[in-house]
């Protein structure tokens, strides 16, 4: 029993879902081996080898990484999988996750286990389908089990205490079927979406792009990310990289603030394992009500400012 | 470059506004007598491609399914959204067909129809798996444009403009390449009633799944359960802003 966690990083920290990957691992049993590939990694390795848990930090250094291309990786991890022979490959289940990991699955000729929530055993895991609505319990009965996590379902690996040596592994050679060309991130002084404590997120009910400004003063108020619903990024108002849901963002923060969301089942099956759940939402009847520990019941167009007076106040 | 030919992957779902149940019994959710449709991501993935063609980049739009007799309707819907022909890869009532066993199917339907491109949908909406694209890639060694929210097509490569988290990212991959299209990717037009019956006289063959390589037996991973999550306590009302910034503080949320 041994598995690989494929490490995602921007050559100069470890993104966080890596953490969460690595604690599913470790909930199979067996070695937990991470795997580093980028322009400069050095930096990351050094931080996975001190992340508890993590036994080995393999280590592939080469231009060819830039960007992250699957097609490169793809033959890397394949590669390390023949010299190492693991019993499961994994990756946290985020844009590169989802796009890595079943290109790995479909080399290996298995079929993968998308987003899972829980471990039963080392063959059977709980992911969920129909946008969350329903859970579903697989069994996996491939040679190696290759499955992304769900970051919100486990929690992350304590980032010190570890002592993992460090290989180096020699890069198979490039591929040269696609080019990383550029990346425009969407800057931003709040907290990102999935790892902040506090989100507000907005809906179709704000009516406009420009109405969201009532959201970013209240999220300072806060120190709050901000997240949509899928209606209000179907509309127009907001980016798709703002979208809680399941076909966005997953989020799990300790205060969720929904404002006119009507709570559509794509959206709650994005936040309803938020600790805390407030909606404010004009229609009473508005479903988001059903899950909302606190719901109030008013135009958001006069709760939102107020609310944020109130804040700035105290 | 105007002879390049587009296969589109198509999939029958039940229908986004249905609230799914689980089926008496546990091992499935119940989809007798629910209205079915074409999977959202599908429809962008074939707007993307009829676009392609109007614009005179793409010649022939073939838009192809893995499913039941059922899904011919399917299909009907994406030739009245104008792609030009159809193929169904048909399987048995009952056979239950996961990615792994979609994505062979298409590799197959690859090799004998030609395409330069495919575009999929990033997930269905059913079993939200957002795997098909990814292992049709790999099995077919081609580069692969998942998340795309824009395309343009240029001699020999695509230009790909990808949802990552936190903003947008873009690729140059070379042709053949396989696309899965995300939300923004563009707005998928109706089916008008004159194209729908246009569609019925469009082309649409049926083939064995078996023929392309699928394998009959039950697919590779086995769905032991599905039950409906336990729902969320519901909690209270509050009278006011005031009211609520109370409760929060108490609950020490903030």
């Amino acid at each position: 029993q041994s598995t690989l966690v494929v490490a995602e990083h921007d050559n100069e920290s470890l993104t966080p879902i890596t953490l969460n990957a690595i604690t599913a691992a470790k909930r199979l049993g067996g070695e937990v081996s991470c795997l580093v590939a980028g322009t400069s990694c050095d930096k990351v390795a050094s931080e996975l080898s001190k992340v508890q848990g993590v036994a080995k930090v393999l280590v592939a250094q080469h231009d060819v990484y830039k960007g992250f291309l699957a097609e490169e990786l793809t033959p890397l991890i394949v590669e390390t999988h023949k010299k190492f022979n693991y019993t499961h490959i994994c990756a946290g289940a985020s844009a590169f996750g989802k796009n890595l990991i079943p290109r790995v699955a479909g080399k290996l000729d298995v079929a993968p286990v998308s987003d899972i929530i829980e471990i039963k055993s080392p063959d059977t895991f709980v992911r969920t389908i129909y946008a969350g609505n329903i859970i579903c319990t697989v069994q996996c009965d491939e040679a190696v089990k290759v499955f992304t996590v769900r970051g919100t379902s486990f929690e992350a690996a304590p980032v010190s205490g570890g002592s993992a040596s460090v290989e180096k592994l020699t890069p198979p050679p490039p591929v040269g079927i696609s080019e990383w060309i550029e990346q425009k991130l969407t800057k931003s002084d709040r907290p990102e979406l999935t790892s902040a404590k506090v989100v507000v997120s907005g809906g179709r009910g704000l009516k406009s792009g420009e109405n969201f400004k009532l959201l970013y003063d209240l999220a300072d108020q806060l120190h709050a990310a901000v997240g949509a619903s899928r209606a209000a990024v179907d509309a127009g108002f907001v980016p798709n990289d703002m979208q809680v849901g399941q076909t966005g963002k997953i989020v799990a923060p300790e205060l969720y603030i929904a404002v006119g969301i009507s709570g559509a089942i794509q959206h709650l099956a994005g936040m309803k394992d938020s600790k805390t759940i407030v909606a404010i939402n004009k229609d009473p009847e508005a479903p988001i009500f059903q899950v909302a520990d606190y719901g109030l019941v008013a135009d958001l167009f006069q709760a939102v400012p107020e609310m944020t007076e109130l804040l700035k106040k105290k | 470059m105007a002879a390049l030919r587009v296969l589109v992957g198509v999939k029958r779902v039940i229908d986004f506004a249905v609230k799914v149940r689980v089926a008496p019994g546990g091992a499935g959710v119940q989809s007798q007598g629910v209205k079915h449709g074409l999977n959202p991501f599908c429809e962008i993935a074939l707007e993307e491609a009829v676009r392609l063609r109007e614009a005179g980049a793409a010649q022939e739009v073939i838009v192809v399914s893995l499913g039941t007799k059922a899904s011919q309707e399917t299909l009907r819907t994406a030739l009245a959204m104008g792609a030009d022909r159809a193929v169904l890869a048909e399987v048995a009532e009952g056979v239950t067909a996961g990615p792994k066993e979609v994505a062979t199917a298409l590799a197959g339907l690859v090799g004998r129809l030609q395409p330069q491109l495919v575009i999929l949908g990033k997930q269905a909406i059913d079993d939200d798996c957002n795997q098909t694209g990814q292992l049709l890639a790999a099995m077919l060694d081609w580069p692969q444009g998942t998340f795309a929210s824009r395309v343009e097509l240029d001699s020999g490569s695509v230009r790909v403009q990808r949802e990552v988290d936190g903003g947008l990212e873009t690729l140059r991959l070379r042709l053949p390449a396989v696309l899965t299209a995300d939300l923004r990717l563009n707005e998928p037009r109706y089916a008008t009633l004159p194209n729908i019956m246009k569609a019925k006289k469009k082309p649409l063959e049926v083939i064995p799944a078996a023929d392309l390589g699928v394998p009959g037996g039950s697919p590779r991973l086995k769905v032991l359960q599905v039950q409906e999550p336990p729902p969320r306590a519901g909690g209270e009302k509050v009278e006011n802003v005031q009211d609520l910034l109370g409760k929060l503080r108490q609950s020490g949320r903030i």
